[in-house]
This record gives structure tokens, C-alpha cells and sequence, in this order.
């Protein structure tokens, strides 16, 4: 059916990495004692973004295959 | 704690997409085909994904979580019992007549293989249930946003019922799907740190092993009854549920399992969406790859809160009281997630609760817009139209759908009992129904008065079975025992399976009877719909480890060590 879900999945995925990645790296690290004092937000955020990335990729590598 | 910008902002995220996609989709949705079965497109894993996102509603994730706090590890019956093989079962054995007769929902598989009767039957009972489901599930999450957002009943009830309505109504099942496949990540990506954070809080699972035991011998129970599965199932007096392994195993395992995951259609439409015979027989399959790992992600959170909750003066947290006196555990994860997250990924997980809220109201939706369209008004109320007419009943059924859930949402929220008693009464209609759906598809001779006199004395002998017993401790009227008490259950939960297992064997019973003294179908008339009588599916082209078989025994494998790491 015409879309590739991983398109969306992948760009709503990279969009929340990127939002709690930037927002763990610039917030006050007094925030995490309550997550055992771990960046749960940065490090989250991270894991995230690449799974985005990851979804993009494989729905873009689809999309070119097909047009080829 | 109340959410802060940054929070909003992932919320807000995930709506624009969840829209995004609906608005998409909609210029795709051409003929009825598109709107009810995606147009038989869909990948074998997004089909898969959706199956399991679709069963993955509110009461799912807050009821798995309650439950785990409530009885421990022993919840995971429920999974590694109660769904899985029955999936294994569907996939394997049961899709080839799904998919292979072209029905295009359950209770049209009814009509094809038995008759009109049994079709009506069973398509007026399964709308009137899903439209009631969606409401209960609505008005949970009416309670629950109340809390932890601090938005009002009607806010939560009518701006998820809009965000629902919406993207069904432009992008149809397809939407639906799509969306399920969205929540089915949110909702994996949400709770394992929420799980990991527990865990590492408690000493792992060790330490947490090492505090339930506190919890058991508190109640009476051994050391272990709280995380464990098996060990302690060997009677029903030495384990929380209050049940012993052949209850588990029958009925949980075997009647309520097989009837809910190889009938119900809110499941099987996802598959019945595949693109090929292949992927639909996939898709339980690759669901139940997820579905067995759930256990950790909505079971866990629960016995971490119970853990921290009793043993007091250490880290963790308490769960908050019920006006009884006794733990709330239906907060166990919100409750969770405002101890462990911070503003971020606070945001995150209430994102996955809502999602999850979501996906349970959208099954319900399209499978009842589809059943509705379908077997009742295009084979009771209006014949013969072009597909074009029924394309829009379709869209007018979502709306009609949408509203009587927010009606039942709020006559849940005004009278408790009614819901109660309506529960009550779906699980009479569907106990009996996977022997309805075994004896058509395995028996050739059954026929449809037989399937239709064993459908009603089943559900007849579930309510007799209700009226008869009653878990101890309990007053006789809705937990039952409403004619007379001549038995009474360790448990309301042993009561349940019992019951099931009653419907089941008298349907059984009934429907061979009443199908040895009637008139039989000829045979030809039956090709593709039982097994007997249907030419075997040719796998020689698929690659040996795609092939459904093989991915179910590999399935039931897994399942298998899971129970013994846990026993």
C-alpha cells in the first residue's frame, strides 16, 4: 500500500531521539537522581536516533530499489 | 508529577504522525477492499506487529502490570500458556481457511462453512462486544489520564475518541495498522528503560527475587510463589491465583487462549490483511516473537512495584492506597514512571501509555466497522449496492462506532455494574466459540444447525456454570453462585477457567450431536473451508526457514525454555 511505514517510523523515531538527546545533553543534571543519577534522556535519546536512522535507511534503500 | 514543555512536545510529536499518517493514507482508500482489508497488502511483519498491538490496549498493559503485582511472575501463564501456542495453532493451522476461503471476516468464514444463522449469531454479539470494549478501555483511560496528566474525564474521553476517529475514518484499516506498528515501538521503547530502571534500583533480579520473598511469606505463601511460574501450581491453595496446573493448562491454555486468539477477529483481520497466503500465515508467528518477551516489559513493572511498595526503609517507592485500605496496583506503572522518569522521558512513557490506550480502540474500530458493514448491514439491511455504497457505510460506521464507545464510556463511568455484568456476559458468548471453529474446520460432517444448538447450549452451560459456583469470600450475584451454591472455587480466576472449560465441552458435545442427526453439506461445497477436504498448501518455494511449521516449532521451543528458566 503506497507508503512505507518505516518512513514514518523512522523520521517520528529520529525526531524524539534528536528532542531528548538535545534536551538530556542541556539539562540540569540534578534532574536524573531520580533515574539512579543515570542521562536517561541523553542516553535514550541516542539509542532512539539510531533506530531512526536505521528505519529511514531501510525505507529509503526500499524506495530506491524499486524505482531502479 | 505533572508533565513539563518538553513532554508536551513528544506527545505533540507523536499526534502529528499518528495524523500524518491517516491523512496520508487516505487518498489510497478507493474500494471497501482498501477501507476493511488494507487491500490485502501488508507486509507479513507490520500485519504481525499490528496483531499484536491491536490485543495491546489499556487493560492489557495496567491489568498485566496489576496482576503482576498481584500474583508475580505466575502472570506470565498468560503469555507463555495463553497466547502463544494458541497463535502457533492459528498460524499453522487455522489461516489456510481464513485466508484461503476469501471471507473477509470471521463471522463470514461462519456463513460459508455453516449457515446464515451462525454467522448472525456470531457477527451481533462480536460488534455489540467490541463498540462495549472500546468503551471500557476509553474509560480507563479517562481515569488514568485524570492522573497523571491532570486533564478532565471528558477531555480525555473526547479528544482520544476525535485523534481515533480521525485517522480511521481517513486511512482505514490500513491506518489502523500503520499506526499499531508506530505503537507497537513507542510502547517497547517506553517501558524497557522504565524496566532496566526498576531493576538496577532493586539489585536486579535478584534483588528483586530476594524482596518478593517478603511479599509471599507475608500472605502465607513459599519464599518463591512470587517469582515463579510453575513451582508452586501444583495445588490451588499454595500459589496467589489461587489455581492448579490443569486449570492453567485447559483452561486458560487451551479454551480461553485458542478462543480468543484463532477466532476473535479484532486479531485476524490484521492477518487476513497480509498480502499473501504466506504472510498471513507469518503473522501470529512473527507476533508471537514479541508477545513472548511482554511478560518482562508489562509483568516486570508490576512485581518491581509490589517489591518496593512492602519492603519498606529501603529505595524504591509505595504504591498508593485504595479507599479499602488495600495497594492500588493498577498504578503500578504510571506510578513508575512518575518515580523513575525525569521530565524527557516522562514524556516518553506517558506517550506509550497513550499509545497503547489507542491501539486497543482502533482494533476494536475497524473490526467492528468491518463486521457491521459486512455481515450485518450488507447481508441483513441492504443488498446488493455498489461497492462505493459500502465504502461509505464503512466510514459511517466508524462515527457510529466511535460515539457508542464514548456512550459506553461514560455509562462505565455513572454504573460500574452494568460493565461488569456485560463482561460478564461476552465471556458466556465466547467461551464456547473455539469448538464451534475447531469442529468446522477439522470435522467435515459438522453442520450448521449443529454449530448454532452448540454455540447457544454453550454459552447456556458458562451462565448454568456461573450460577452454580462462586470464589470463596465472595457474595452471590455478579461473581455468581446466583441460583444456588453447590460449588465454590480457591479463586474468581479458577471460577473463570472453570467455566470456560464448561462451555467449551458442552458446545462440543452438542454440536457432534446435533450435527450426527442433521443433514450434512455436500462435500464440494466445503473444499478450502476444512481441512479434510482442502488440497495442502505447496510450500516447496519457500525458503525452509520461512516456512510456517518451522517457524512455529521454533516459536513453541522458545516459549518452552522460557517457562523452564522461570519454572
Amino acid at each position: 500500500m503506497g507508503l512505507d511505514i518505516r518512513i514514518p517510523l523512522g523520521m517520528m523515531f529520529t525526531i524524539l531521539g534528536c528532542l531528548l538527546a538535545g534536551f538530556g545533553f542541556f539539562s540540569d543534571p540534578a534532574i536524573y537522581q531520580r533515574s539512579l543519577g543515570i542521562d536517561v534522556n541523553l542516553w535514550w535519546g541516542l539509542v532512539l536516533l539510531v533506530f531512526g536512522a536505521l528505519m529511514l535507511w531501510l525505507g529509503w534503500r526500499a524506495a530506491a530499489g524499486r524505482t531502479h | 508529577m505533572h508533565p513539563r514543555e518538553i513532554d508536551w512536545v513528544i506527545m505533540g510529536v507523536y499526534f502529528v504522525f499518528v495524523l500524518g499518517i491517516g491523512y496520508t493514507l487516505r487518498r489510497y482508500m478507493k474500494t471497501s477492499t482498501d477501507y476493511f482489508l488494507s487491500g490485502r497488502s501488508i507486509p507479513a511483519w507490520v500485519a504481525g506487529l499490528a496483531f499484536l498491538s491491536a490485543n495491546l490496549g489499556a487493560q492489557e498493559v495496567i491489568g498485566m502490570a496489576a496482576s503482576g503485582a498481584k500474583y508475580g511472575m505466575a502472570t506470565s501463564h498468560f503469555y507463555w500458556v495463553g497466547a502463544i501456542p494458541a497463535m502457533v495453532f492459528l498460524g499453522v493451522f487455522m489461516m489456510p481457511f481464513y485466508y484461503g476461503s476469501q471471507a473477509r471476516s470471521v463471522p463470514e468464514y461462519l456463513k460459508l462453512r455453516f449457515d446464515e444463522k451462525t454467522r448472525g449469531l456470531n457477527a451481533i454479539s462480536f460488534a455489540t462486544m467490541t463498540v462495549f470494549s472500546s468503551g471500557i478501555s476509553m474509560y480507563a483511560m479517562g481515569l488514568l489520564l485524570n492522573l497523571l496528566l491532570g486533564w478532565d474525564f471528558d477531555t480525555s474521553v473526547w479528544l482520544s475518541a476525535a485523534v481515533v476517529l480521525a485517522y480511521i475514518l481517513l486511512g482505514g484499516l490500513t491506518s489502523a495498522i500503520y499506526n499499531e506498528v508506530l505503537q507497537f515501538f513507542l510502547i517497547v521503547f517506553g517501558f524497557a528503560p522504565l524496566v532496566f530502571l526498576g531493576l538496577k534500583d532493586l539489585g536486579g533480579w535478584q534483588g528483586l527475587s530476594a524482596r518478593l520473598t517478603h511479599v509471599a511469606t507475608a500472605q502465607g505463601f513459599a519464599p518463591q510463589a512470587w517469582s515463579s511460574t510453575w513451582s508452586q501450581m501444583g495445588d490451588a491453595t499454595s500459589n496467589p491465583m489461587g489455581v492448579e496446573w490443569f486449570g492453567v493448562v485447559m483452561g486458560l491454555g487451551f479454551v480461553l487462549s485458542f478462543g480468543y486468539w484463532c477466532t476473535d477477529f479484532l486479531v485476524v483481520q490484521r492477518a487476513m490483511a497480509a498480502h499473501s497466503m504466506s504472510a498471513a500465515r507469518r503473522t501470529p508467528l512473527i507476533a508471537a516473537v514479541p508477545k513472548m518477551l511482554f511478560p518482562f516489559l508489562v509483568i516486570v513493572p508490576g512485581m518491581i512495584a509490589i517489591a518496593s511498595s512492602v519492603h519498606t526503609g529501603a529505595t524504591g517507592f509505595v504504591l498508593p492506597h485504595k479507599a479499602d485500605g488495600t495497594l492500588n496496583y493498577d498504578l503500578s506503572i504510571p506510578m513508575m514512571l512518575s518515580h523513575y522518569f525525569p521530565h524527557g522521558m516522562l514524556g516518553l512513557g506517558i506517550t506509550a501509555l497513550l499509545a497503547s490506550f489507542m491501539s486497543g480502540m482502533a482494533g476494536n474500530i475497524t473490526a467492528f466497522n468491518t463486521v457491521w458493514t459486512y455481515d450485518i448491514y450488507q447481508a441483513y439491511i441492504h443488498r446488493g449496492a455498489s461497492d462505493h455504497h459500502y465504502l461509505n457505510m464503512g466510514r459511517v460506521a466508524t462515527v457510529f462506532g466511535i460515539t457508542l464507545s464514548v456512550a459506553a464510556a461514560y455509562v462505565a463511568n455513572h454504573f460500574n455494574n452494568i460493565m461488569d455484568m456485560l463482561q460478564l456476559l461476552f465471556a458466556f458468548v465466547n467461551a464456547p466459540l473455539f469448538a464451534t471453529f475447531l469442529l468446522g474446520m477439522f470435522w467435515k460432517r459438522a453442520t450448521g444447525h449443529g454449530a448454532f444448538a452448540g454455540l447457544l447450549s454453550g454459552t447456556a452451560a458458562a451462565a448454568l456454570h456461573h450460577a452454580l459456583t462462586l470464589p470463596t469470600g465472595s457474595l452471590a450475584g455478579i461473581k455468581g453462585g446466583w441460583l444456588t451454591l453447590l460449588h465454590g472455587y480457591p479463586s474468581e480466576m479458577a471460577q473463570n477457567f472453570w467455566t470456560a472449560i464448561w462451555a467449551f465441552s458442552v458446545c462440543f458435545v452438542v454440536t457432534i450431536a446435533v450435527s450426527l442427526i442433521t443433514r450434512p453439506r455436500p462435500e464440494k461445497d466445503l473444499v478450502g473451508l476444512v481441512y479434510s477436504l482442502t488440497p495442502r498448501l505447496r510450500e516447496a518455494d519457500q525458503a525452509w526457514y520461512a516456512r510456517p511449521a518451522v517457524l512455529g516449532a521454533g516459536v513453541l521451543a522458545a516459549t518452552l525454555i522460557l517457562n523452564l528458566l522461570f519454572w
